[in-house]
This record gives C-alpha cells, sequence and structure tokens, in this order.
C-alpha cells in the first residue's frame, strides 16, 4: 500500500511528487499518458508571473507571488532554464490607464516587488518594437520565462530517483473509498493507498466525481499560439501583455528561453478537456491582437502553431483543498495561469494541507535534489573540444535548426524517465524544436530510440500512444 | 588546419564547386558534409529525369551524384563527413564539429557555402486543426519512404504542388497508397509542367488549384482533412467546403535556403530570395565567400545547380590564386515587373568574362511575352520573345559582354505581356 498516491504528473503532479520525495514515504505517481507534462504543461505561455493580477487575499495571490519567488533558485538547481526578463502590461488607450492604476495597487497589496509604472515613452524606450499607441505600462521586474515541460520533467525525475515510483500508462477509472485506504482502478491494474491527490488538470472535476457529488463545473478554454522562429526571438526583451479581460490575460508577445518568440493566446471555450486544435479565426484573433502591441511582428516567419487548453472551473481561485466526501483525497485542481509559477509554492502548500489531513511528514535522512544536463550548443570551444574527446556522440549533431547532438539524445533515451517517442525526446533534449520542425532530423532521432531501446522503429509514435508515424515497410528487396 | 578552399556541403553543389576548384588548379581543398555520405539531397530522389541538360541523358537521383562523386575519388579533395559547420567567421575561419576528429578550426584563402534549403513546415503557413501524426513534409516522407524503407501512410492528400510534391504523389501511388488529391492555393501549379503530367495527370490525381487545406482532423493520426476553395485574397471561400478521409497530409509548400550560417558571418542577403547577394562568379559580399546552388535561390533543375556550382568553384580556385582583382566597376541587376528577384544581383564589369548567365522568376503565369532588359536611362538593351513563363519554371538568360558595356547605372529585367 502506498502512503500517497498522485494522479496526473503534469507540473502540479510532478512538482509535489518532488516535494514528497523529500519525505520518508511511499509514493505513486499515476499518470495516464506515455510520458509526463501531457497535457496543459506543454502547451501554455512559459511565463512566470510576477503576481500583480490576481486579486489580493486569494491562495492564486499568495501562491503566485511565493512561486515567482521560488523559480529561480529551483530551475537552477534542476538545471531547467529559466530567465527573469520582466513584464509589461501595456495601455493601448487612456481608458485602459486605471486598469494599471489598479493592478500596481493590487500588486503592492500582493507583495510584488519593483512594481513601477512607466509614461509611453519611457516604455518604448525599454522595448522600441511597442505600438505607438502604447501610452502607458506597469513594469513588474520579478516576471520571467521558463520551460514548463523542462521543470516538469526535472521535478519529475528527481522524484524518481529518490524512490518515487511513476506509473505511465495508468489512466484512473474509478476511485473506492474504504474509510483509511483507497482502491484506485487503472487502465494498468488496482492500486491501494492511503491518501490521494488529484492533480489531475483539464480532467480534475472527473476524479472528485468518482468519489462523491461534483464539486465544481469544467469551462476549459483553448488558447492557441505561434511560436516564431529565433530570428524574431530578440524583437522584445520583457513579457509583453496587454490589459486583462474577463476572459483571461490576453494575448502576449514574449521572448521564451529556447530563443524564440511566442505570440498568443486568445480563450476560447474548449470541446472538451482534450481539445488542443487550432482554428483560422482564432489564429487570426492572435494574429490582430498581438500585432496592437508589436505592429512589425512578422508571422511570416512562424514556425509552429499549437494550442492549449487552460483548466478553468466555476471558481475562481485554485481549487487545493480535500474533497468534501472524502478527506484523505486532497484536490491540486483548476490550476490555470499563473499555475505554471504558482505550482512549487502549490506542491509546499498541499504539503501542509496533507500534514493537516494526518499524513506523517518525516524528512529523509538522505535526499539528492540536484540534477545536471549537459547542452552541447551552450559550451565553449573548449568545453565542447573536452566533451567530444570523451564521448564522441556529442560530436555528432543530429539536429542541425539546434544544434542538438547524438550524446544529449542518448543521454534523454536514458534519462529517470525514458522518453518513448520523437517528442518526448524534443521536450528532453531540444531535437525538432527549431525552424525544420524536426523535418531533417526526426527519422534520425527514430533511428536512435529504436537502436537505443532495442525495438523495432514501426513502434516509436510521434508523442502520445496511437500518434503513428510509420504505416509497413515498402514492398519488395531484401531487407538488412 | 589550413585549406585554400572549404565547400561547405556536399551536396549537387558542393560536389560541382569542389570538382571545377580542382581542375583549375586548386590543390587544397575540404568538403565539409553533415550527413554520413556525399550526393545532398539527391541521394533520396531515385526518379529518373535529373541530367538531361547537363549529361544530355536522363539518370536518378543518386545516379547523377555519383558522377560526381566518382569524379571527386579521382582527386585530391578532403572530404569530412559526419561533420557539422557550427559558425564561418568574417576571416573564413570555419568551425566543425564531428565524432571522429572532435572540435576544430579548419583555416581557408576561400569559401564556397552550399548548404542547400529546407523545406516549409505545417507552422509556417498555420494550417489549423488538431496536431495528430501523419503530417509530413514531402522531403521527409521520402526519405522515410526511399531511404529508411518504410510507408507513412496509405491514404494521402499533398498540399502544394511543389515538385517534391508531386513526386512524392507518384512515388507514394506506386507504392499502393491512394493519393486522393493535390491541393494547390495558387491559380497554377508551383512545379514543372512535366511533372504535373507525369506524376499527377498519369495517375489520375486531381489537382485543385485555387484550394487549401482549411482544417486537420484526427486525435492520434490524421484522419481527415478539409479542403476549401480561395478567393483571390486567398482567403478560403465559406460554403466551397469538401472531405477527404485520409491518414496522411504531405506538404510540398516551399523551400527556404538554409542561410543561418550566411547571416551570422554577417553576409548581406537578398530578402526575395533569402539567399546572399552574389556576383555573377557567385561571390557574396564577403570577399572570399562565394555560394551557389539552393543557398542562392531554389532551383528547378539539379542541371543549372551544376552549373551554377561550376563557377563558384572556378572563382573560388581563382581567388586561392590570387588572380581575382580587387577594386572593380559594379553593375546593379534587378528585376522589374512582374519579376521576382535576379540572380546574380551584381556584375564584376572588370571581371574576366565573355558571357553571364542570368536567372530569374516571375511572380504570375505569364501568356506570350517579352523579357526587356532596360538599363538606368530608360534604354532598352535588349528583349527576348517568350511563350510562356511560369513562377515554376526558372528562366534563364545570357547576357553577353558587349550587351553589359552598353547599360548605363544598372539593368532592370520585366516582363512585357502581349496584348490580349
Amino acid at each position: 500500500m502506498y502512503d500517497v498516491t498522485i494522479i496526473g504528473c503534469g507540473i502540479a503532479g510532478a512538482s509535489l511528487a518532488y516535494q514528497l520525495s523529500q519525505y520518508d514515504l511511499r509514493v505513486l505517481v499515476l499518470e495516464r499518458e506515455n510520458d509526463v507534462s501531457m497535457g496543459t504543461t506543454k502547451a501554455n505561455s512559459a511565463i512566470v508571473h510576477a503576481g500583480y493580477d490576481p486579486e489580493y487575499g486569494t491562495l492564486m495571490a499568495k501562491l503566485n507571488v511565493r512561486g515567482a519567488e521560488m523559480m529561480e533558485p529551483l530551475c537552477r538547481a534542476l538545471s531547467v532554464e529559466y530567465r527573469r526578463t520582466g513584464s509589461f502590461v501595456i495601455a493601448l488607450n487612456e481608458t485602459d490607464l486605471p486598469h494599471l492604476q489598479k493592478l500596481y495597487k493590487n500588486g503592492v497589496k500582493n507583495g510584488v516587488p519593483g512594481l513601477r509604472l512607466l509614461s509611453g515613452e519611457e516604455a518604448r524606450a525599454m522595448e522600441p518594437h511597442l505600438a505607438d499607441t502604447v501610452c502607458g505600462a506597469l513594469l513588474a521586474p520579478s516576471a520571467g520565462i521558463v520551460d514548463p515541460w523542462g521543470l516538469c520533467i526535472a521535478e519529475a525525475e528527481v522524484a524518481v530517483r529518490n524512490g518515487v515510483e511513476l506509473r505511465l500508462r495508468s489512466e484512473v477509472r474509478g476511485v473506492e473509498d474504504h474509510g483509511g485506504r483507497y482502491v484506485v482502478h487503472t487502465s494498468s491494474g488496482d492500486v491501494e493507498t492511503a491518501y490521494l491527490v488529484n492533480c489531475s488538470g483539464t480532467h480534475g472535476h472527473e476524479i472528485s466525481a468518482m468519489v462523491g457529488p461534483r464539486e465544481w463545473d469544467a469551462h476549459p478554454s483553448r488558447g492557441e499560439y505561434y511560436l516564431l522562429d529565433k530570428s524574431s526571438g530578440g524583437l522584445v526583451q520583457h513579457v509583453i501583455f496587454q490589459c486583462p479581460t474577463v476572459r483571461g490575460k490576453g494575448v502576449l508577445v514574449s521572448p521564451t528561453v529556447h530563443g524564440n518568440l511566442i505570440v498568443g493566446p486568445n480563450a476560447q471555450d474548449a470541446d472538451d478537456a482534450d481539445d488542443r486544435k487550432t482554428t483560422l479565426s482564432g489564429l487570426d484573433e492572435v494574429a490582430d491582437s498581438s500585432r496592437r502591441s508589436v505592429p512589425c511582428l512578422d508571422l511570416r516567419q512562424s514556425i509552429r502553431n499549437f494550442a492549449g487548453v487552460r483548466a478553468v472551473t466555476s471558481e475562481s481561485d485554485f481549487i487545493l483543498r480535500p474533497s468534501a466526501s472524502s478527506p484523505r483525497l486532497l484536490h491540486i485542481c483548476g490550476i490555470k495561469s499563473p499555475g505554471l509559477t504558482a505550482a512549487p509554492a502549490i506542491a509546499e502548500y498541499a504539503l501542509e494541507l496533507l500534514g493537516g489531513m494526518g499524513l506523517t511528514l518525516c524528512r529523509k535522512s538522505s535526499w539528492d535534489g540536484g540534477r545536471e544536463r549537459i547542452c552541447f550548443r551552450k559550451l565553449s570551444e573548449t568545453e565542447k573540444a573536452e566533451l567530444i574527446r570523451r564521448d564522441p556522440r556529442y560530436g555528432r549533431v543530429i539536429c542541425r535548426c539546434e544544434t542538438i547532438t547524438e550524446g544529449e539524445i542518448v543521454a534523454a533515451i536514458h534519462s529517470p524517465i525514458p522518453p518513448c517517442s520523437i517528442d518526448g525526446i524534443k521536450r528532453r533534449a531540444g531535437a525538432g524544436m527549431g525552424r525544420c520542425q524536426g523535418g531533417f532530423c526526426g527519422p534520425r532521432v527514430l533511428e536512435l530510440l529504436a537502436r537505443e531501446l532495442g525495438s523495432n522503429p514501426m513502434q516509436i509514435p510521434q508523442d502520445g500512444d496511437g500518434t503513428r508515424l510509420l504505416i509497413e515497410e515498402t514492398k519488395g528487396g531484401d531487407r538488412k | 588546419m589550413n585549406y585554400d578552399l572549404v565547400v561547405i556541403g556536399g551536396g549537387p553543389a558542393g560536389l560541382a564547386a569542389a570538382n571545377a576548384a580542382w581542375e583549375d588548379g586548386c590543390r587544397s581543398i575540404c568538403i565539409v558534409e553533415r550527413d554520413r555520405e556525399l550526393g545532398g539531397i539527391l541521394n533520396q530522389c531515385i526518379h529518373n529525369g535529373f541530367g538531361l541538360h547537363y549529361f544530355k541523358e536522363e539518370l536518378t537521383g543518386p545516379e547523377y551524384a555519383g558522377r560526381f562523386v566518382e569524379k571527386l575519388r579521382a582527386t585530391g579533395v578532403a572530404v569530412r563527413l559526419d561533420a557539422m559547420v557550427l559558425d564561418i567567421t568574417r576571416d573564413r575561419q570555419v568551425h566543425i564539429v564531428s565524432s571522429g576528429s572532435g572540435y576544430e578550426v579548419l583555416e581557408a584563402r576561400a569559401v564556397v557555402l552550399a548548404m542547400g534549403c529546407r523545406e516549409r513546415t505545417r507552422g509556417a503557413i498555420a494550417i489549423p486543426g488538431t496536431r495528430p501524426a501523419g503530417v509530413f513534409t514531402a522531403g521527409t516522407a521520402q526519405r522515410y519512404l526511399n531511404i529508411e524503407g518504410y510507408m507513412v501512410g496509405k491514404r494521402v492528400v499533398i498540399l502544394g504542388s511543389g515538385d517534391i510534391g508531386l513526386i512524392m504523389a507518384r512515388r507514394m501511388t506506386l507504392e499502393g497508397a491512394k493519393v486522393l488529391a493535390c491541393v494547390e492555393v495558387l491559380p497554377y501549379s508551383g512545379g514543372l509542367t512535366r511533372n504535373i503530367v507525369q506524376c499527377l495527370n498519369d495517375f489520375d490525381i486531381p489537382l485543385y488549384l485555387s484550394h487549401t487545406i482549411t482544417d486537420i482532423q484526427g486525435r492520434n493520426r490524421v484522419e481527415r482533412v478539409v479542403v476549401s476553395q480561395v478567393g483571390s485574397d486567398r482567403r478560403p471561400i465559406p460554403g466551397t467546403e469538401m472531405t477527404f478521409d485520409c491518414d496522411t497530409v504531405l506538404l510540398s509548400v516551399g523551400l527556404i535556403p538554409e542561410n543561418e550560417l550566411s547571416r551570422a558571418a554577417g553576409i548581406v542577403m537578398d530578402p526575395r530570395t533569402n539567399g546572399p547577394v552574389v556576383y555573377e562568379n557567385m561571390e557574396t559580399s564577403l570577399p572570399g565567400v562565394f555560394a551557389c546552388g539552393n543557398v542562392v535561390h531554389v532551383h528547378d533543375l539539379v542541371d543549372f545547380v551544376t552549373a551554377e556550382a561550376t563557377r563558384a568553384g572556378k572563382a573560388a580556385a581563382a581567388c586561392c590564386a590570387g588572380t581575382h582583382p580587387a577594386e572593380q566597376r559594379v553593375l546593379p541587376l534587378q528585376g522589374g515587373n512582374l519579376v521576382g528577384y535576379t540572380v546574380p544581383q551584381h556584375i564584376h564589369l572588370d571581371a574576366d568574362f565573355s558571357v553571364v548567365e542570368l536567372f530569374f522568376r516571375v511572380r504570375a503565369v505569364c501568356g506570350a511575352s517579352r523579357i526587356v532588359l532596360t538599363d538606368e536611362t530608360g534604354a532598352q538593351l535588349a528583349a527576348f520573345p517568350r511563350q510562356r513563363l511560369a513562377p515554376g519554371e526558372m528562366e534563364n538568360l545570357r547576357l553577353s559582354r558587349a550587351l553589359l558595356d552598353r547599360a548605363q547605372g544598372s539593368v532592370t529585367v520585366s516582363i512585357e505581356e502581349a496584348a490580349k
């Protein structure tokens, strides 16, 4: 029997697993997909929000500011890319100015450090590509950008290395509360556990409904994005937001830690919790809106479009509380923006809640929280030369757009949570992230996966199970 | 490590440039190739049709490349395979990495850029819909099929009528797939007429001009696509939707010269070609650095790549031999009415040539027309009649020394369509 079972290994589940791995507990993470970080965590704006948006006094406000504070040291310890860029909220006309005032005051109350109101001229002096119509801005120096799936994978890896068990391809189908012990029915078999934590993202309400009456309604909201080539990556230095509306924080323009420019999202009601399609009208909306902030934006530099689903619910705040019908089930749900930023703080808070629910938390005598990762591209000439001397696989560049070597890909394949798909390699090593979008390196990554895993190339998926790439062998001829 | 000439890329352009430089007496040459063998993209082009102009016979891609590789074997040209160029500096240091030799800096007196091009992807053209497996660029599918030996799908819709897409329509059909349609957003095909005839018409594959894919559906693998007619603004026309049940979408929506190294070296680029601005001898704005093939502008026929690369190789050899005049008068060339770009963009008037080969593409399909060359005074230098001009077929003119010497200031290439 497990002490704690976490349902879902997105950023919320991984952050909690990382925290719990520091304690003397038997912890299990259940994930329905073939990899971690497969839901909202892999498709979002990748922003570390400063924390002036959420209304003062809410959990969201407190955990946002705390999360933003935790992010930098956490990313450093885990070798995850993070950059404190600062953010702007811009006023595009006079009527936006009171909104900036309001955000400023709210931010000060929330404890956001360094907030400053700028004139249009001051804003343009710092960001020359902003529209001439910008007549004011709120500068939040503590905002930043992060690699969201990188953080999720890193936390999950450290958790696994410190004894947490991860079961992939294990969708939860039912939960029985036997009073003091749960039996969880999953697609890979039954699990017994004392405590259960619901981190199932846009599916959170479904898990909640397995133990009692519905506690909230889900209103999944789809956001569409453009990702631009690195040649546009330096167009802005800060995260550029427009004034928030009831539907969200609006369309942003931001550099990414990978050196690209991200543009989006809009907010559309999603058909269901996994509705990640893009639409012509949605992409048009993002294009039009983003050009109001940065008119010289060239969307012909786009290398990818995608959509993510926000776990919006009938409750405005994060849902962080024990189930009303089953007191040893903790919900960590409704983790919409700024959920990525808040995730480390949510995990910290969840420990308190679990302690309050009766879980005994006793720190392990030894815990290894570090993680190192080689990024060939970032090394100096002499470091590159030395690395290739030590392991010649670092001298073979597989992904030419991002300069990712065979060494990095093989290291990813043999990491604590081994990926089985081309996109799993992309999220870990960065191959295929670039301007050709895996056109050149895809076949070679597939070959490396098949070689290292000893599997048939036909079985290697693009991403999730079922995303088959190769249908059959060509006819005729003898094979080697 | 020092060489007279470093050639970056061992595809058709790099091979022809290295061979030509060797023939002109350059004896210290190194080709750096990122793949595991020479030949570049020709290795996966197993269809025939290569070499009709250059060899006056019909070869497959590997055969065409093979002729140059064999020729190269008889020379002393060094070849680094499986080696990636990370950086080219302005003083022609070429930084490379490979498993075998680690990190190296090659110092060169001349460099030929021959990195080729890459395919435009789904993300570049923002096709709406879900993001399932089964959407491939035509060239990637061609590699899986012809090199790796795998079929990527059984029911196929092709977006774009570029030559690789047309070739793949036939190839997939021969391999047992059903190609349901080829869809082209423009009112004309971007491919060669011979490929429309031999790869679509001969297999009864419909070509939908002025149409595009407006939705890709399917959760794990492509399940269907919606195709709509587009107006003259290229926006879909509501009510014209057709649905195709398919498992695969192949994209043949354009090629982009791969000039990240050139840009990083500060070489002046032409936004119309996405390639370096070049002189008649294929020299770029950076002295001693030459460029040829698809890295300069995207070609339809490898035969023209070979010819262009031969010029680059000869010029690089001359540069190494020091027979390369320094200060020269420059004549600019530019595209006028209906002409998208010209290569070269500049001519060294004092250079030793009797004829300059000029390449350009028109921006739209033209019927009976005249290609007209004028100079800055408006004087007509020459006119060449044509029955038909199309963006998918690169045009080529031979300009005599006498004509160029007559030009005042610059030369503009324009199209005059005959009155209808």
